[in-house]
C-alpha cells in the first residue's frame, strides 16, 4: 500500500502452448495495482487462457507472473492471493448462499466468518438470500454470488472470465455500472475478459485488445477508440471506414494522401506507423459518426477532409441517429451515422452527396494490415 | 345479439379444455397399464402368497397340504433358531459394501475425471464380467483362492498365511466373493453421479484456498452423495439375501440367511422359509429407510 506500484500484476514473456497451437504467444502485460484492467478480444484469441494462467488453472509453458515482489508462476492456485470469478459462476450446488461465500475464509482457517459475510452479501445486495441454494437465484444473484464469494478473500487481483455473458442486455448494463461501483469501492485490482467491447470500455480504465494471442493496443477506452493502431482495433471497437490511400508529401505537420484525385490532410502524430506513411500505401480511416453529409457539390474543401460524388445506397433510421450507407465512384460502400439533431438534411437512396470531416479524426494504418480484420465480431455475439 | 353471444364465448372457452384433460388423462393410465400389470402378477400377487404362506401351520407338509391358522409363532421360531445366520448375513453384507465402496469411488473417480479417451474402455471393462454366469464367475473364485493357487502361496511365502492356513471356505472368501459380484453396482451409480460434477467446480475449489483434498471433501464427496446411496443400496440388499457365494466360496460356519432359505424350502418346510423371507425383507426396508433418511439425499439437488 505504501508504494503504488509495489502489488502491480507483471506478465512477462508469457506463452502458452496446447500441443502446437500458441494459444497466448510472448505476451508482456503490466496491470497497475488498483485498476480495472479489460482483457478484450473475439473468442479464441487466449484472452481467457491468460487470465487462467493468472489464476494458476493453466500451467505457463514459458515465462513469468509476478505479482508485486512475489514471483507466483508456478504457484499452485490454492495459495495464490487472487480469485476468480468463472463464466458460469461455478457455485457450490450443495451449499447455502451463505457457505458458498463463506467457504473461502474457511479453507484460510478464519473462524469468526458470519459478521464478514453478512457484509459481503449487502455489498452485493444479497443481504436477505444466505440460507437459499444457488438455483433458487436468479442468474443476475448467481452473478452476485460469485463476485462476493470471490471479494471476499480480499484478493490481491480479482479475476472475472466474462461474467456477464450468461445475463441479458439490460441485466448486464445494470450489471456493468453496479461491477465499477464495486470495484471503485473495494479498490481491488480486477482484470476483466470480455469479447464485448462496449462493456470493456464502460468499465474498464485500461483495454488491452487481443487477437491471436498476441496485444495489439493497449490504452484508455477513448485512446483506442479514437486513435486505432491497427485495422484489427479500428474494425473491433466500433466501426471504421478504411479507403486505401497514396501519400504524396506533407504540409508542416500534416500528412497529404491522395485518393481517387481527392487529397485528404491527416495530422502526422494520428499516422499509427511512420513506415507505412513512407512506403506511400496507407489506410486512410475514419470513424462513421464523425463524419458529415452534404448535398453533392455544395461542400467546399477548406481545411476538411471531403470525398465528393457519393451515391446514397441505403438509409436506415435508428432512432437517435440515421446510418447511411454511400457508394463512392471508385465502388467502395462508406458508412455515415449522422445524429438526429432535426439541423442536419436528410438524404433519401439515390441522392448525391459530398462526405465531409475534420482532418483531426483522421487516422493512418499500415496498408499492409487486412482491412477486414476484427470485423466478424457481430457473428461471434 | 351480440350482447347475447358475448357471454358464450368465454363460457365455451371455460369448457372446451376438459374434454382434452380427460383425454390426457386417459393416456396416462394407459401407459401405466402394462406396469401396474406388472407389479400386480409379479409383486402384489407373490407377496400375499408369501405372507400367507408364512402364517400356515408349520406341521403340513407338500403332500398333506397346509392349513392356514395364522400361525404368528413361525416368526418367532425362524428368527430365534437362525439369528446367528441372519446376523452374519448383515455383517458379510456389510462389510462387502463398505469394500466396494473403498475399490469402486476410486474406480468411478478415474473413470469420471482421469480416463480422458479410455473411458468408454474403462466403463467396458466394468460391464464385461455380465457377458459370463454369475455362477461361472464365482466357481472360477474357487481356482484362485485354492489352496494350490498363486494367491495362497504367495500369502504363506510372506507370512501372511499360515501353512495351515486356507483362504478358501473361508468368511474372507465369502466376502470377496460377494464384493467381486457386486462391484460393478456400486461402481456405475457413483460414475454416474460423479461424471454430473462440473470440472470448473473444482477449479473453483482450489481458486478459493482449498488444496485438492479439501475441495474433495467439501465438494466432490458431497455432490456424489446421490450416488454413494444408490450404490450401497444397490450392494447391500442382494448381497444380504445371496446364497451362491456362501455356497461356493464358504463353509458350514459362514452359511448366509440366504443358505438357510433355501435348504428350508428344499426341505419342503415353506412356512418358515416364507418367514425368514418375509423378515428379511423387512429388516431390509426398515435398514434402508433409516440409512436414507441419515444419508439427507432429499437434500442433495
Amino acid at each position: 500500500m505504501a508504494d503504488s506500484d509495489a502489488e502491480d500484476l507483471v506478465l512477462t514473456g508469457v506463452t502458452k502452448k496446447f500441443g502446437t497451437f500458441k494459444a497466448v504467444d510472448d505476451l508482456d502485460l503490466t496491470v497497475p495495482q488498483g485498476s480495472f484492467f479489460a482483457l478484450l478480444g473475439p473468442s479464441g484469441c487466449g484472452k481467457t487462457t491468460t487470465l487462467r494462467m493468472v489464476a494458476g488453472l493453466e500451467e505457463l509453458t514459458a515465462g513469468a507472473i509476478t505479482l508485486g515482489p512475489q514471483d507466483i508462476s508456478y504457484l499452485k492456485p490454492y495459495k495464490r492471493p487472487v480469485n476468480t470469478v468463472f463464466q458460469s459462476y461455478a457455485l457450490f450446488p450443495h451449499m447455502t448462499i451463505f457457505e458458498n461465500v463463506a467457504f473461502g475464509l474457511r479453507r484460510q482457517g478464519k473462524k469468526d466468518v458470519k459478521k464478514q459475510v453478512e457484509d459481503m452479501l449487502e455489498l452485493v445486495e444479497l443481504a436477505q438470500y444466505g440460507a437459499r441454494k444457488p438455483t433458487q437465484l436468479s442468474g443476475g444473484q448467481q452473478q452476485r454470488v460469485a463476485l462476493a464469494r470471490a471479494l471476499i478473500n480480499r484478493p490481491q487481483v480479482l479475476l472475472l472470465d466474462e461474467p456477464l455473458g450468461a445475463l441479458d442486455l439490460k441485466l448486464r448494463r445494470a450489471m456493468q455500472i453496479e461491477l465499477k461501483r464495486i470495484q471503485t469501492e473495494v479498490g481491488i485490482t480486477f482484470v476483466h475478459v470480455t469479447h464485448d467491447q462496449e462493456e470493456a470500455m464502460t468499465m474498464a480504465d485500461t483495454v488491452a485488445v487481443m487477437n491471436a494471442g498476441l496485444i495489439e493496443q493497449m490504452g484508455e477506452p477513448k485512446e483506442l477508440y479514437e486513435h486505432p493502431r491497427t485495422t484489427f482495433v479500428a474494425n473491433f471497437l466500433g466501426q471504421s471506414n478504411l479507403i486505401k490511400a497514396k501519400v504524396n508529401g506533407t504540409d508542416g505537420d500534416q500528412i497529404r494522401a491522395e485518393i481517387e484525385g481527392s487529397t485528404l490532410r491527416v495530422p502526422r502524430d494520428r499516422a499509427a506507423d511512420d513506415a507505412a506513411v513512407r512506403s506511400g500505401s496507407v489506410w486512410v480511416g475514419i470513424r462513421p459518426e464523425k463524419v458529415f453529409l452534404a448535398a453533392g457539390g455544395t461542400e467546399t474543401s477548406d481545411g476538411s477532409n471531403v470525398l465528393r460524388r457519393g451515391r446514397v445506397t441505403d438509409v436506415s433510421f435508428i432512432g437517435v441517429s440515421t446510418q447511411y450507407l454511400v457508394r463512392m465512384p471508385w465502388g467502395q460502400e462508406l458508412m455515415v451515422f449522422e445524429q438526429n439533431t432535426g439541423a442536419r438534411e436528410d438524404f433519401r437512396v439515390g441522392d448525391e452527396v459530398d462526405l465531409h470531416w475534420l482532418p483531426d479524426h483522421t487516422f493512418l494504418l499500415d496498408a499492409d494490415q487486412d482491412a477486414t480484420a476484427g470485423v466478424e465480431r457481430e457473428d461471434l455475439g | 345479439m351480440s350482447t347475447a353471444a358475448a357471454p358464450v364465448g368465454p363460457a365455451e372457452a371455460v369448457a372446451a379444455p376438459a374434454p382434452e384433460e380427460r383425454k390426457r388423462g386417459w393416456t396416462g393410465y394407459l401407459l401405466l397399464a402394462p406396469a401396474m400389470l406388472w407389479l400386480l402378477v409379479f409383486f402384489i400377487i407373490p407377496m400375499v402368497s408369501l405372507v400367507s404362506t408364512s402364517l400356515y401351520d408349520p406341521s403340513g407338509s407338500l403332500e398333506t397340504g397346509y392349513s392356514m391358522t395364522g400361525h404368528i409363532a413361525n416368526y418367532v421360531d425362524t428368527l430365534s433358531e437362525y439369528s446367528k445366520q441372519f446376523i452374519r448375513s448383515i455383517i458379510y453384507a456389510g462389510i462387502a459394501t463398505l469394500a466396494c465402496l473403498l475399490l469402486g469411488y476410486p474406480l468411478a473417480y478415474a473413470i469420471a475425471f482421469k480416463a480422458g479417451r479410455w473411458k468408454n474402455l474403462m466403463l467396458v471393462a466394468v460391464i464385461a464380467p455380465f457377458f459370463t454366469s454369475f455362477l461361472i464367475r464365482t466357481l472360477s473364485w474357487q481356482l484362485i483362492l485354492g489352496d494350490q493357487a498363486w494367491v495362497a502361496d504367495i500369502l504363506r511365502g510372506i507370512g501372511l498365511l499360515g501353512e495351515e492356513g486356507h483362504l478358501m471356505a473361508t468368511p474372507l472368501a465369502v466376502v470377496t466373493g460377494i464384493t467381486y459380484n457386486f462391484l460393478p453396482f456400486m461402481v456405475l451409480p457413483l460414475y454416474a453421479s460423479l461424471e454430473k460434477i462440473d470440472p470448473r467446480l473444482h477449479e473453483a475449489g482450489a481458486d478459493l484456498y482449498a488444496s485438492p483434498f479439501t475441495t474433495f471433501r467439501k465438494v466432490t464427496v458431497p455432490l456424489s452423495m446421490p450416488g454413494v446411496v444408490a450404490g450401497t443400496l444397490l450392494t447391500f440388499i442382494p448381497a444380504a439375501g445371496d446364497y451362491i457365494n456362501a455356497q461356493l466360496l464358504g463353509n458350514p460356519q459362514t452359511t448366509m440367511i440366504g443358505n438357510v432359505i433355501q435348504n428350508l424350502f428344499d426341505g419342503g418346510s415353506y412356512p418358515e422359509a416364507a418367514a425368514l423371507s418375509v423378515t428379511l425383507m423387512a429388516a431390509i426396508v426398515v435398514m434402508v429407510l433409516v440409512y436414507i433418511n441419515r444419508a439427507g439425499t432429499e437434500e442433495l439437488v
